[in-house]
């Protein structure tokens, strides 16, 4: 061979240049694309409102169907009505509000400072819809979702996302058997805003009980089920003062 | 005429038995281990695995000469991350859904041991034709196991393969249920498939028992 790639000169060398090509690569790569993947996800926000209250194209009890991408935009604007941000005691309506970063957002809470806080209200077949981002810890990295309540504290509808939980065991928090689970609970427990618990051996796997604060939790993904119900809790804590304000029962 | 020479065939029958990456070489345990939960994951990963083992290993190969041996493990990792990156930006871009479905896979990728490992042992003294052919190999007997596991394990603890129920109802006790059958909890957690793991590699050892090791 006529290099001798065992020259530290030539070491250095190579470690420069294929740091050089590598993050050209990766950077061109990121820049181009940045504008679909950013459009990509916009769409992917909307779809998730609208998933959690009830605006999706599910056919059979299994499979989770958004509303198409083309069509999202436009179906977003016709039944979400109004775009809410709380901050404080101050709400100021915002045509952008699905975009907040709730992890930004729930640090700043953590940080004891003023978060602002997005809420969307949605209108289907006459009925309203709160509905409200929630951004968690799972087992490996970031969980998040959306919760749809009506004005009586009781769950429309949710959906949950995550970012690397375990295939098969903590991923399948966004399946349907699990999220269906959580629609007609009530986040209620008596006058407390209690959240709804994923809890283990509670007896009832087919969820007859919507009083109990609790679903079934998943077989395997314990950790994971803990992150969903500490998720849920420190949403409704944190909007506890706006959901206050449109209780009715 | 065949179409692959018989050395370069051994390529790809020799990690489906003899010399499989995770019963012989016991590489790639670990996601192994984790996401056989379900058929699903378990064929999803063994593509992914199968679509980055193949095209590193020809990267890996086309750069054997010039790669510094001092830092080779390096360059692996940076070859075997950017592969991944690549593929998970693309998909963002034009295939959203799909890339969601994979983003979870992607840090069990680069994980991998087999990849590494196959770096290391084949690619860098082998041209990428034969690479190419290695990686396709190591990733089908990476991949049969993983669905071998999968199908055991979804099948006794969930009742279901690919999520479509195969022994009746659990919950209204139709089907095999009714005789009073239950799904195993015990499958659906990780040390279940140390066990079939562990199985699958005493059937295998003991139809051949050139593979067992003397002491």
């Amino acid at each position: 061979m006529a290099i001798n790639t065992d020259k530290n000169v030539y070491t250095v060398i190579f470690a420069g240049v294929m740091v050089i090509v590598v993050g050209s690569i990766l950077a061109f790569l990121a820049s181009g694309l940045s504008g679909r993947i950013n459009e990509n996800m916009r769409f992917e926000k909307q779809q998730n409102i609208l998933y959690a209250m009830g605006v999706n194209e599910n056919e059979d009890k299994g499979s989770v169907n958004f509303v198409p991408t083309d069509v999202v935009e436009d179906e977003f604007s016709q039944y979400i009505t109004e775009q809410i941000v709380i901050k404080g005691d101050e709400i100021v309506e915002n045509k952008e509000a699905y975009l907040i970063d709730m992890k930004k957002q729930l640090a700043l809470a953590k940080k004891g400072e003023t978060p602002e806080l997005p809420l969307f209200i949605g209108e289907k077949d006459g009925k309203k819809f709160y509905v409200i981002p929630m951004y968690g810890k799972g087992l490996w990295d970031d969980i998040r979702g959306y919760i749809a309540l009506d004005d009586k504290m009781i769950v429309q509808g949710v959906f949950f996302d995550h970012k690397g939980e375990t295939p098969g065991l903590g991923a399948n928090i966004n399946q349907r058997y699990f999220m269906d689970d959580f629609s007609g609970e009530s986040i209620m427990d008596g006058t407390r805003y209690a959240g709804i618990n994923v809890a283990k051996g509670n007896n009832d796997p087919l969820n007859n009980d919507k009083e109990d604060n609790e679903v079934d939790a998943l077989a395997g993904a314990t950790i994971t089920g803990n992150g969903v119900s500490a998720m849920i809790k420190e949403t409704v804590n944190l909007y506890k003062d706006y959901l206050k304000t449109i209780r009715t029962n | 005429m065949a179409l692959l020479s018989k050395k370069d065939a051994n390529l790809i029958k020799d990690p489906l038995a003899d010399n499989n990456p995770i019963t012989i070489q016991v590489l790639g345990i670990c996601s192994a281990l984790a996401i056989t939960a379900e058929l699903k994951a378990s064929v999803v990963m063994a593509v992914s695995v199968m679509f980055v083992l193949g095209l590193g290993n020809v990267v890996i190969s086309l750069m054997r000469n010039i790669i510094p041996s001092k830092i080779r493990i390096i360059v692996q990792l940076i070859v075997v991350a950017t592969l991944v990156i690549i593929v998970d930006q693309v998909l963002k871009a034009f295939a959203y859904e799909l890339s969601k479905t994979l983003a979870v896979f992607v840090g069990l990728i680069i994980t991998n041991c087999i990849i590494m490992g196959r770096f290391e042992a084949f690619a860098l003294g082998n041209g990428p034709w034969r690479s190419f052919l290695d990686g396709i190999g190591n990733s089908l007997g990476y991949g049969i196991i993983l669905v071998i596991v999968g199908f055991f394990r979804e099948l006794l603890g969930s009742g279901t393969l690919f999520g479509i129920p195969v022994l009746g109802d659990p919950i209204e006790k139709t089907g095999l249920y009714s005789t009073g059958y239950e799904n195993n909890g015990f499958m659906i957690i990780p040390p279940a498939a140390l066990i079939v793991v562990g199985i699958i590699i005493w059937v295998q050892r003991s139809g051949n028992p050139a593979l067992v090791e003397e002491n």
